[in-house]
């Protein structure tokens, strides 16, 4: 009787303290999750021996033979699944890239007409942020894609632009360029032109630390980065030779096609996520207490200065964070390029490489683990930002 | 001429100076106010012009309500056809649920009407027991929508249109807001083993496509299961999407938690009072508070996101929109299906935001600095 109280009493001791608690608690749950895991985990191993199946990668090296619409890099119909795959990537990478350049521009854009105080302008963006964010994005990517497939001219009647470009039903003809020898000389300005203005930024910022002397940094930047090139390029002779679709018969020759997926994706992908930029910039904008423009106007500072040395680096720090979190939702929204036919990773491995060898594990680990490294690399890339430009306090 | 003395004190209201009132003065103000202002009307009515009434002439104007296929339909106007979507409406609204049955889902709806009033209207009748129901209310709903015990049962592969969007969304709601809150708990939690448990699969979840999620709910889930057993493809889905959404709630609670001064916490500590406690009455009440509008945002984006198990061949109003774009007869009308489905959206959507801005000024008055 008197060892059982003694017993319980320890137990109940051990549950009290607050230190052993803790390992009890963590020890049963981590039991418990590994015990879940091990179940899963057998599970699959007893399905998988069911039907035959192993966990193995070397389907990646085995011929695709299928066709992808539109390839960055050389790929026919004999290369490897991995090759596929790589083709998969780059679209997914070159929507993501292109895509969240376009929604910022457009997303500040937006957030300063929801600013404006033109009644106009204002409820021209209010009503086009509100329709872009309460509608779902698929929906967008569907809309433009079927105005462009079902409502553009057939390729006889393209709209034509200037004898350059063409846009019918079947998407967006454009010339294409190659470059001659004389091409590296200019791209060879441009990278110096970049280093330079890189250099000079600090060197004139160092300059006005030490003796308050300011130069003209944007446009000397401007200068070397885009009109040496130009010029440059003019100079030799304009050593790139441009080839220009014409319609011959019923299709272009020349040039080269830009999809009506690659378009319609891009754009529903970028107003979407502009809308949201839109009000995220508005908000930052908003959050700068109208004191520190009062008192930067005080100190003498013109409206522009303000805005760029005072508001502006203010308003990043509270914009740059949820932006983050846009720029990573519209790389993952890409995903939906499934939908309209568009070959991103998810569409080649997950999709019709998935279908051809049957490797579901093998392919969405591979999926999945992508779109994780991307997801990475983005946030890290903008908290790098972030903690560059947030409030030092000393 | 008027010569009234007044005494000083009696002077009557006089009407505010000409050119600072009405309709001239509004215009010149928002439209007019400088050269730069000027320019830009201008350049705004300019586009306005040149895209508003092609857009009603489409729309409206020259669209068509009648008509049995496309050709048809393009025989009348060449706006809109309209036509398209009266034939298929009752497919948009119900899906392939067997017509007879159809009652049950009206009763559905009245009944989710009736838990969302008990949850968000603060003057319904008899409050605490709506709470209560409302919590029952996705199991009546789930017995009464798949059917057995009593019903005749319905396959889940006949769910379909804004029903399954309603089903998805509203279980994907239900479900989440405890398991988001679990999550945020765990992240928080001073156990090791348990935080990182939970910011291992918060931040799994949130780095990946919801699209590849449902591929593997659709693909491969069936392998982690016991063998030989089965699971509704609907069910698998709704899995998935519970916990994708959980892990976006979490983070949004984070934030509330994190917003919350420790010294509340270490207030209920002092009080004697244990973690379940101190967190069911001081931490969450506040926290909750603090994230409501995060969560209606989530809740909003989870709504938005049932669009995507159309792609898992699911019959969804975008799912059925692709089904009847399929048939010879209405072929290429895809512009006024997916409108059509857009401008459901919107209105649900526009309004869950509606509701909660005003939810965020309700509350923000009581912190009036």
């Amino acid at each position: 009787m008197t060892s059982n109280t003694t017993s319980s009493n320890r137990i109940s001791k051990l549950w009290n303290d607050k230190d052993s608690r803790s390992v009890i608690l963590q020890i049963v749950s981590f039991a418990i999750i590994l015990g879940f895991f091990a179940f899963v985990i057998n599970n699959a191993v007893i399905n998988m021996a069911e039907q035959g199946k192993d966990i193995n990668f070397t389907f990646l090296f085995d011929t695709a033979s299928y066709d992808i619409n539109q390839t960055l890099i050389a790929y026919d119909s004999r290369s490897t699944h991995f090759m596929a795959g790589l083709v998969g990537l780059l679209n997914t990478l070159l929507i993501a890239v292109l895509g969240i350049i376009l929604a910022t521009i457009l997303g500040f854009i937006l957030g300063v007409m929801r600013l404006s105080n033109n009644w106009l302008t204002q409820k021209l963006a209010y009503v086009y942020i509100e329709y872009m964010r309460n509608v779902p994005v698929l929906l967008h990517i569907l809309l433009i894609y079927g105005v462009i497939v079902h409502s553009m001219p057939k390729t006889k009647q393209a709209f034509n632009f200037n004898d350059t470009f063409f846009l019918s039903n079947r998407g967006l003809m454009s010339p294409t360029g190659t470059f001659e020898t004389g091409m590296w000389v200019v791209l060879g300005t441009f990278v110096v032109g970049i280093l330079f203005s890189f250099w000079f930024r600090a060197y004139a910022k160092r300059r006005q630390d030490s003796t308050g002397k300011t130069y003209p940094v944007n446009l000397i930047t401007f200068g070397a980065v885009i009109v040496a090139p130009v010029l440059i390029y003019f100079v030799i002779g304009s050593p790139i030779t441009w080839e220009v679709p014409a319609l011959k018969g019923f299709n272009f020759k020349g040039g080269m096609v830009i999809r009506p997926e690659f378009i319609a994706l891009l754009f529903a992908l970028a107003l979407y996520t502009a809308a949201f930029i839109g009000e995220i910039v508005r908000g930052g904008i908003l959050a700068i207490s109208h004191g520190q423009t009062e008192a930067s106007y005080a100190l003498g500072m013109k409206p522009s200065r303000t805005l760029s040395l005072v508001v502006i680096p203010q308003a990043l720090r509270v914009i740059i964070p949820p932006l983050t979190s846009q720029y990573l939702n519209l790389t993952k929204n890409s995903s939906l390029a499934i939908a309209i036919g568009y070959m991103d990773i998810t569409a080649t491995i997950g999709g019709i490489s998935l279908n051809q060898t049957g490797r579901e594990m093998e392919s969405f680990a591979i999926v999945l683990t992508i779109y994780l490294i991307l997801s990475l690399v983005i946030s890290s890339i903008m908290n790098w930002y972030n903690n560059r430009i947030k409030l030092v306090s000393r | 001429m008027n010569m009234t003395n007044y005494t000083p004190g009696n002077h009557p209201d006089l009407p505010p100076p000409a050119g600072t009132v009405g309709p001239m003065h509004w215009l010149r103000s928002n439209l007019f106010s400088s050269p730069a202002n000027i320019i830009v009307t201008l350049i705004v009515l300019w586009v306005l012009y040149k895209l508003l009434p092609p857009m009603v002439d489409w729309f409206f104007l020259d669209s068509v309500l009648t008509g049995n296929n496309r050709k048809e339909c393009a025989a009348q106007g060449d706006g809109a056809c309209w036509a398209f979507i009266a034939e298929r409406f009752k497919l948009f609204v119900y899906g392939y649920y067997p017509e007879h049955l159809r009652w049950r889902i009206d009763l559905t709806v009245v009944l989710l009407a009736v838990a969302i009033a008990a949850v968000l209207w603060d003057r319904f009748p008899a409050r605490k027991y709506g709470f209560y129901y409302a919590l029952a209310f996705p199991f009546i709903a789930a017995w009464l929508l798949v059917g057995g015990a009593g019903l005749e049962p319905v396959p889940t592969s006949d769910f379909g249109g804004v029903m399954l969007t309603l089903v998805v969304g509203v279980t994907g709601i239900a479900f989440s807001l405890p398991l988001g809150i679990l999550l945020a708990l765990g992240r928080q939690s001073e156990l090791p083993v348990i935080r990182i448990f939970c910011v291992t699969f918060i931040e799994f979840i949130r780095g990946v496509p919801l699209i590849t999620l449902l591929f593997i709910a659709s693909t491969m889930l069936s392998y982690f299961l016991p063998p030989g057993t089965t699971f509704d493809l609907l069910m698998r889905v709704l899995i998935m999407v519970v916990l994708f959404s959980a892990a976006y709630l979490a983070e949004v609670i984070r934030g509330g938690l994190q917003a919350l001064p420790q010294g509340q916490k270490e207030a209920a500590e002092a009080l004697g009072l244990n973690y379940w406690q101190s967190v069911r009455f001081i931490i969450l009440p506040q926290a909750l508070k603090i994230s409501i509008p995060g969560i209606v945002n989530t809740f909003i984006g989870l709504y938005k996101d049932t669009t995507l198990v159309s792609i898992i061949q699911l019959m969804d109003p975008i799912g059925i929109g692709k089904q009847s774009l399929a048939s010879s007869e209405w072929f290429g009308l895809s512009t006024e299906v997916y409108l059509f489905v857009a401008i459901f959206f919107f209105i649900s959507c526009f309004g869950m935001s509606r509701y909660s801005l005003y939810l965020e000024n309700k509350l923000n008055t009581e912190h009036k600095h």
